[in-house]
Formats: C-alpha cells, structure tokens, sequence
C-alpha cells in the first residue's frame, strides 16, 4: 500500500506522494531515494491493526507500511499509542485485529517462533535496558554467539565494529554502570545493530536522558539514518524529524492523524490535533 | 554506613551524660547481684576484708569497680578505629563467652580425647547430609520457583501446595513421616537418605520464595530487551536473569545455608551418627553432658562463621557489576 493511498485512508488531503517532496529535505539522501520509494521492498506491513488493553482500545486501525531504508518518526502525546505501536512490530506486545507482516513473516497469535522475526528487528529502549551484569562488548557479544551462533572471535569482532560505529570502542571493557546515560544508549544501539536487523526500532531513546548527551544519541542515530538504515523511531525530538525523516506520523488516541513529509508536516499541519501539539511542543 | 552524612557525628560514648548515664545502670545492675562468693569476691579482698562478712560494702565495692572498668573499656575503645574496636569488643565479647563456659568446670581430657572421633564421624556426617540436602533443595527450590511465577495452571498449583505444605509443617514432623510414613507405602529408605529427603524438600520451600523473590526483583525491561532479541525463556532465565538476581538472593540464601546446617541435627532422631547424635550419645553414659554438648555447640558456630566468609566474598565478587 502506498503511502499516499495511507494518507487517503486516514481522510487527508493535501499530500503529495512522498517521492515528489522529498527533495525539499536535502540533509541525508538515502537508497530508498535512489531506488524510487514506491519499488523499495516492504519490511514492515500493518494493515488494519487493532489493539486492546482489557475494554480499553490502544490502537485503532492502524495502516503503515515501511519499505527498505525508509526512516519514519512517530509522535503523538503521551499515551497515544506510539509505542504500543512499535511494540507491536517486534511483538513485544500482541494487537488483536488486522495484520501484520514483518520481513515476509506474519505475526499472529499461534507462532510458534518468533525468534526468525526479532533476531531481524532491533529495538532500542527508552531506560538502555542493558544488561547490567556484563561488560559492555560482551552485551553487544551475546545476541549474535547465542541466537545466530556465531562464533566468539566473529562476534567480538562484529561488537568492536559496532561500537566503533557508535565511536565508543574504549568503553568495551566497562560495565554499562560505569558509562553515563548517553554513552548507554549508543551502547544499547550498538547492542542491536550487532545483530544487523533489517529494521531499527526505537523506542523514546533520548526522554531518559540528560539534555546533553540527547546530541550525542541523536548524531548517532543520524549516521545510521544516512548509512540507509531502516528506521522507525517514536521521539519528540522534532529538529531530528525534520532533518532525517522521509515520513513523520502523528497519532492520538491510538490513531494515526496525519502523515507526511517532515516539511508539509512542520510548516502545513492539516489537522487541528496536530497544529495543538505542534504548537505546544515547539513553543518551549 | 547505615546513615551517610558529610557531617560529623560526635562521638556518643564520649559525651559525660551519656557515660553518667551507662555508669548508673551498670552500677545498678551488678548490684543486684551478689558477687561476693565469687572470684571477683577473692579479687576485692584488700579493700572490703573477708568478702563475706563485707555486707552491702563489699557489694557495692563490687560493683563499682566492674562499673569502672567498664566504662573506661567503653570510652578508650570509641577512640579507636572502626577495625580496631571490631576486633577488640569481638575478642572481649569471646572471652567472656569463654570465662562462661569455664565457669561449668568441664574436663578437658574428655573433651580432647572425644574430639577427633566428633569430627571423624559427627562432623563429616553434618556436612555430608547438609550438603548434599543443599544441593537437592537448590535444584527444587529453582524448579518450584519458575513454576510459581509460570501461567501455567498445574505447575503453579503443585509448586504453591509444595511450599504450603512443606514451610506449615515442622521438620522434626516431617523427618519422621518420611521416615515412618514411607515405609508404609512400601518404600524403605536408610535414615541417612530419609534425613537429607527431609531436609531438601523443607528447605527447598523457603528457598523457592527466596528465588521467586530474586526473580521478581529484576526489572522487566532486562526480560523486554532479551525478549527484543530473539532470547527464549531458558536463554533469557540462565544468562540475564538468574545471574542477575544472584547477588539479591545471597544474604537469604546464607541466612538458609546456616540454619540448615543446624537443622541437620534434627536427623539425629534418626539415629544418623551426626554432630549432635555423637555429643549426646558420647556425654550421656559418663555423664560429661556437658563438655560433649559444648564442644559441638562451639564447632556449629565454627561452621557457621566458614559459611558467612563464604558469603561476603561471594556478596563482594557480586558487587563488581555494581561500581560506578
């Protein structure tokens, strides 16, 4: 499904296909770009999503499709169902209704693996969630020697690589206690990039963190953005939507309200929900 | 330190209405007694003459003077460094136990010509069913403890009866339905292997909250980010969260270790030649009750304090994840 039969859907108007905007964002180019949007393979399909929590409903027909290299950021007021959302993606959480497909698997309630799904989608948390009892190349170490198999010299060297990448090497030997916050996090990236997923998920990576290590994760993430990787990030950092993503999502109460280019997005909001919170949350 | 503060607290011993205030109730206390048939008596002589003709004299005489010294212990050991006056009052605090124990006129002899065969049989037998117990109750209580936290309907229902039945029942009842009660069924076990049955299924109940406790106690991201990586129960259980909630779960454990080592004394009922079961049995015929009794009280305790170094280095490897 395209994207501009998405915005359709969700009874706006006014967008232009996603392939024509996206020069007005010069910053990063990515594949998806070069490829043409609308033939890049899907890795992530939700159509029609649906979830509760006991009576109360947390999303509500969700459509979104995100192909490869694509980068899409999600916002939405607290509790408006973003992070249920990504959630979803990896199964972390089970939707009820509609479907979704990720890397060419369905996810459904009677799989019997969902090890094939995740070891493909890495996500990064809000709190780190490193593991707090291993050194940090041994929390980057652990994924690839237990899930893939592969052997420990491999794997050390694909973590040395990763954590390079993420221009923290001299801390391999630490324990995530040791590093701050922002240091954490870009261990926590370099954790799942080690299991080099198809698509990164994340999950408020900077709201935990202090204002000045936020750059240092945000720079991280960009780089990763402009190496064409596939990304799908809930986050209020909205400097980071506009100069990286190829799509910005609002949602409220479980519902996707408007998408579109981070530049018809910022400048031209269509719907009221979506100028309120543009106007509080960039007011400060 | 139980209360970190920058600022300095004063020193309470040194304070003079803190001192008056020891000084008056100790005085008060060793007045109510009296001393004057004892050593201390015989100690006074010079001053209050024929300790027992001295009356209330002499008793107060007493009782000022072990007052004095007190106090005086108590004022020069708060100059010293923590260390220090850890390793004083431990060794003051034995010694006492010691002039205690003396105070029992115990035969010496008996005692060192029992002892090696206590420790041949009594002890080696202790620690071979505690031990052995230790482990059993370990495998079973880590078993039970998963089955408690798990949905599913049977094992939560047999692990919660297990510790139900196992921690509302006393041991030394329950040593002896396993004991007498199997045999009925047709299974007849030696007293040792019933003892150690007993002990591990006892003790692995109180451990079974101790783990569920320290499984709890680990936060649920570290479950979502393993889940996030493709890690299954097992993976997830044996190398992020067990680890985890090891250091959590050792000072109970200890607490659990050293009390069973003790409660190993109850399979002396058995007639399982252990620890307590060769005291009583080696005192009872001579009548030396006593010194047999105290001598294995005293290499309890010696066991106890092995297994609380063993602990604290094992809290303190444990902590290295923990240093910021």
């Amino acid at each position: 499904m395209s994207v501009n039969n998405l915005s359709q859907l969700n009874g706006l108007t006014g967008n232009t296909p996603l392939h024509a905007v996206s020069a007005h964002h010069a910053p990063v180019t990515s594949i998806s770009e070069s490829l043409g949007q609308m033939s890049a393979e899907k890795i992530i399909e939700a159509t029609n999503v649906s979830k509760w929590y006991g009576s109360f409903r947390v999303l509500t027909e969700i459509n979104l499709t995100v192909r490869k290299g694509e980068r899409i950021v999600i916002c939405g007021p607290s509790g408006s169902g973003k992070s249920t959302l990504i959630r979803c993606f990896n199964r972390l959480e089970a939707h009820q209704q509609g479907d979704i497909i990720v890397n060419g698997i369905r996810l459904h309630d009677k799989m019997r693996n969902v090890t094939d799904v995740r070891k493909n989608v890495g996500m990064v948390f809000q709190h780190f969630n490193l593991f707090p009892h291993m050194t940090v190349l041994m929390n980057c170490m652990a994924a690839p020697m237990w899930i893939k198999g592969v052997s420990e010299a491999e794997a050390r060297k694909t973590a040395m690589r990763f954590l390079e990448r993420v221009r923290i090497p001299e801390q391999a030997n630490k324990y995530p206690a040791q590093l701050s916050g922002g240091q954490q996090q870009r261990v926590a990236i370099a954790r799942s990039l080690c299991m080099e997923p198809a698509v990164m998920l994340f999950d408020e990576p900077t709201s935990a963190l202090d204002p000045e290590m936020v750059s240092e994760v945000l720079e991280t993430m960009t780089s990763l953005a402009r190496d064409g990787m596939t990304m799908v990030c809930v986050t209020h950092e909205m400097g980071f939507a506009r100069a990286v993503a190829d799509r910005v999502i609002f949602m409220d109460s479980g519902k996707i309200v408007e998408e579109g280019a981070p530049n018809d997005f910022f400048t031209n909001p269509q719907h009221a929900r979506t100028k309120l919170f543009l106007s509080q949350i960039l007011s400060h | 330190m139980l209360y970190q503060d920058t600022v300095e607290s004063e020193v309470l011993v040194h304070k003079p209405w803190f001192i008056a205030a020891v000084f008056a109730v100790v005085l008060a206390v060793f007045m109510l007694f009296n001393l004057t048939g004892t050593t201390f008596g015989e100690f006074m002589r010079p001053v209050i003459g024929d300790p027992e003709q001295s009356g209330l004299y002499g008793r107060f005489a007493i009782a000022f003077m072990i007052t004095v010294v007190f106090c005086l212990n108590v004022v020069f050991i708060a100059f010293a460094p923590l260390k220090v006056q850890v390793g004083i009052v431990w060794l003051e605090l034995l010694l006492l136990f010691l002039a205690f124990f003396d105070s029992f006129n115990l035969s010496l002899p008996f005692i060192s010509e029992n002892l090696p065969y206590l420790i041949t049989q009594g002890v080696v037998t202790t620690i071979y069913v505690s031990a052995i117990s230790l482990v059993f109750a370990s495998m079973i209580a880590i078993i039970a403890a998963v089955a408690k936290l798990s949905s599913n309907g049977f094992a939560y229902a047999i692990a919660s009866f297990y510790t139900s039945f196992f921690r509302g029942l006393p041991l030394l009842m329950q040593i002896y339905l396993i004991y007498l009660g199997l045999p009925q069924l047709g299974i007849i076990m030696d007293a040792v292997p019933s003892g150690i049955l007993a002990l591990s299924l006892c003790v692995g109940a109180y451990m079974t909250e101790i783990f569920r406790a320290g499984i709890q106690s680990i936060d649920r991201g570290q479950w979502e980010a393993s889940r996030s990586m493709g890690f299954g129960f097992g993976l997830t259980m044996r190398r992020i969260i067990l680890p985890q909630a090891l250091p959590v779960i050792i000072p109970p454990m200890g607490n659990m270790f050293i009390s069973m080592l003790k409660d190993s004394s109850l399979v002396s009922v058995l007639g399982v030649w252990e620890l307590t079961f060769l005291a009583r049995t080696i005192g009872q015929p001579t009548f030396h009750h006593m010194e047999m009794l105290i001598t294995a009280a005293i290499i309890y305790w010696i066991m106890s304090a092995c297994l609380e170094v063993a602990q604290s280095r094992l809290e303190r490897h444990f902590a290295r994840s923990k240093v910021r």
